[in-house]
């Protein structure tokens, strides 16, 4: 009973003396859809690179299916990868493509046909089957590359940034796409991405990497609304950042002061007085008031609007706090705030409600 | 803007001249040449004749054709093996080394090739560099005799040819995406597969390319034949050479020439029809 297709033990790599990836220790659970997350040069696409064989490990073991593949050549491997840029071969047509992988194990002829259109089905693409590659759009190289490594029913699937040269809006789609692939499939995805939108809203679980190291692994959520440290809670998410002295801290509560007032904080992780501590904040947590909508701002701070960014389904505003900190705050329209009519330079009352922030220290991050 | 114009028309005035004057007038003149018939006294007798043209059609020019096609095509094979891999492990070297690479490559083109023919026989003589080495090093026990046969002209060709095989190849290899072979390699290709499946139809115009660079000349550097081959094998280069300088047959020799510039405009032909074959998609429709 091994429920874990990959899994990964103290696996480092270096160039050259120096550490792209460092003591990775990593579980993939058999059919989760995965994404590495991590700003350029944190070593994700390295860590994917290893576990398709194009890299070998300086150190540590990788494991695939419960088999030991750590020296084994990539096309050993029961793993297949959709390239950032596609890499489909220009030369061949799409059906050639897609037939590659099934053609190296010399299937026969009906059997590659059959195989290779069911796949090109899956991705709504069967009847190009003729065309080069460069005859595509950049959705239908991305769908062909994904039909082409599928067709070689892999254990997993690897995409390295496969939606980042797509705009906007096709990219959502492709988001939804894959999602619902892998599900039909049924086989795990490791997708690797610097977008974290992307990262959020395909995954069952989240890696966040920097500086080649695993920083949190976790559902989004987790990720999201508990960052273990500064650097995943900048990273995944706007977040607002506050500097908070502790006056006081008991097992239950901890007296602090943040922006010039104080508050009593729940003692969730057991922080004493010494320690130098963050208030974390998203902006969607922070709430804005006009000066004339409050009638008891004891808790609340008070701020000047420096700048409304509307957005649609939001408003985001930056603010300015007496202190002099900016801050960003994002506003919903809803039946409680049908307005949201706020200027730059407007004074207005900000508040959270106790208990949606979230408190690190600075050793974590 | 007026300034660009005067120039361009400028430039390419110079290249038509240059053309008609050292192209287009010279090889009509030959053509002009071969439809005369020869002199006893003066170069050439003013009056026309097609009979050039039928005693090409004899075993002996034939031969030496068929001679010279077959020795440049070995000497083009000669030169894709070797090239090849050489250039494929040049473009995979970090950038610094590239350079200095097809640097040497290139040097040897700075002295003539009939000088550094006169190079290789003073290596492949008998008392001459490589036999001496293979002597002292107990190789062999007495004397190769290199000079003076086959193999020594093909040594002499592939050794002055190669650059030029080399060069197309890099360019081609060069450009190569490296991740379609990671791709091919992924998708579970062997390696013996991801060459003859991606990276030799990727390159096949870097292989044509260079296969026309090398195939042409071979046919016609007379002089390699004459110092290395002991003057014994005669190809069309030597035929021409002889024609025009020794029989004294000009419009024999501009026949042959005509006749060989024609052929090599065949052979350019064909690569231009595979090369328009290589753009088409190869898989036929089935559904």
């Amino acid at each position: 009973m091994n429920t874990n297709i990959i899994e990964l033990k103290g696996v480092s790599k270096y160039y050259h003396d120096h550490a792209i990836l460092q003591d990775v220790n990593l579980e993939v659970k058999n059919r989760e859809f995965l994404t590495i997350l991590g700003p350029s040069g944190c070593g994700k696409t390295t860590l994917l690179r290893l576990i398709s064989g194009f890299e070998t490990p300086s150190t540590g073991t990788i494991l695939i299916n419960g088999k030991d593949v750590t020296g084994l050549a990539p096309h050993l491997r029961p793993v297949n990868t959709v390239f950032q840029s596609y890499a489909l071969f220009p030369h061949m047509s799409v059906f050639d493509n897609v037939a590659f992988g099934l053609r190296c194990k010399h299937l026969a002829k009906p059997e590659i046909e059959q195989r290779v259109y069911e796949a090109l089905r899956m991705v709504k693409l069967n009847h190009l089957a003729t065309r080069k590659p460069h005859q595509l759009s950049g959705g239908q190289q991305q769908r062909i590359a994904i039909a082409r490594a599928v067709v070689n029913q892999p254990l997993v699937l690897l995409l390295d940034e496969p939606l980042s040269s797509l705009d906007y809006r096709l990219r959502k789609t492709m988001q939804m796409e894959l999602k619902q692939l892998q599900a039909q499939l049924d086989i795990t995805f490791i997708l690797v991405t610097h977008d974290q939108e992307e990262a959020l809203s395909t995954a069952d679980r989240v890696i966040v990497m920097n500086h080649g190291l695993v920083e949190q692994i976790g559902t989004p959520r987790e990720v999201y609304e508990e960052p273990k440290n500064l650097h995943v809670a900048r990273f995944v998410g706007e977040v607002n950042i506050f500097t908070t002295k502790v006056l006081e801290a008991d097992p239950e509560f901890l007296q602090v002061e943040i922006e010039e007032k104080r508050f009593t904080l729940k003692n969730t992780k057991n922080y004493n007085a010494s320690q130098t501590l963050y208030t974390l904040l998203r902006p969607e947590d922070l709430e804005v008031w006009g000066v004339n909508e409050v009638q008891d701002p004891t808790d609340m701070y008070s701020a000047v609007v420096v700048q409304v960014i509307y957005k649609g389904s939001t408003v985001d505003l930056i603010l300015k706090l007496k202190t002099g900190t900016q801050i960003l705050a994002t506003q919903f329209f809803n039946e409680d705030d049908e307005k949201l009519d706020f200027r730059p330079g407007e004074s207005v009352w900000v508040y959270w409600h106790s208990g949606w922030e979230v408190i690190l220290s600075d050793e974590e991050g | 803007m007026k300034k660009d114009k005067v120039f361009s028309t400028f430039s390419t005035s110079v290249i038509w001249f240059w053309l008609a004057v050292f192209a287009l007038i010279p090889s009509f003149l030959l053509f002009v040449t071969s439809l005369l018939m020869q002199g006893d006294n003066e170069l050439v007798r003013l009056q026309l004749t097609l009979d050039n043209y039928f005693r090409l059609f004899n075993a002996n020019y034939l031969r030496v054709f068929l001679r010279s096609f077959a020795l440049a095509g070995t000497c083009m094979l000669g030169c894709l093996l070797l090239a090849y891999p050489f250039s494929y492990i040049v473009a995979r070297m970090p950038k610094r080394y590239k350079g200095l690479l097809l640097l040497l490559v290139i040097i040897p083109f700075w002295t003539s090739s009939l000088i550094r023919s006169y190079a290789i026989v003073a290596i492949l003589k008998t008392h001459g560099i490589l036999n001496s080495l293979l002597l002292t090093c107990g190789m062999i026990e007495k004397p190769l005799q290199l000079m003076y046969t086959n193999t020594a002209t093909m040594i002499g060709l592939i050794y002055t040819l190669l650059p030029l095989m080399i060069l197309p190849l890099y360019a081609s290899i060069e450009k190569l995406d490296l991740r379609l072979i990671d791709a091919a390699r992924d998708l579970g290709a062997k390696k013996y597969q991801v060459f003859y499946k991606v990276l030799l139809p990727l390159t096949m115009p870097g292989i044509l390319a260079g296969c026309m660079l090398v195939f042409l000349p071979a046919m016609t550097l007379f002089y390699i034949p004459d110092l290395l081959g002991g003057a014994k094998t005669i190809l069309i280069g030597n035929l021409i050479q002889n024609q025009f300088l020794a029989a004294r047959d000009w419009p024999m020799g501009a026949t042959i020439s005509v006749a060989l510039t024609l052929l090599m405009g065949l052979v350019l032909f064909i690569y231009w029809l595979c090369y328009q074959r290589s753009k088409e998609p190869q898989y036929e429709p089935h559904q």
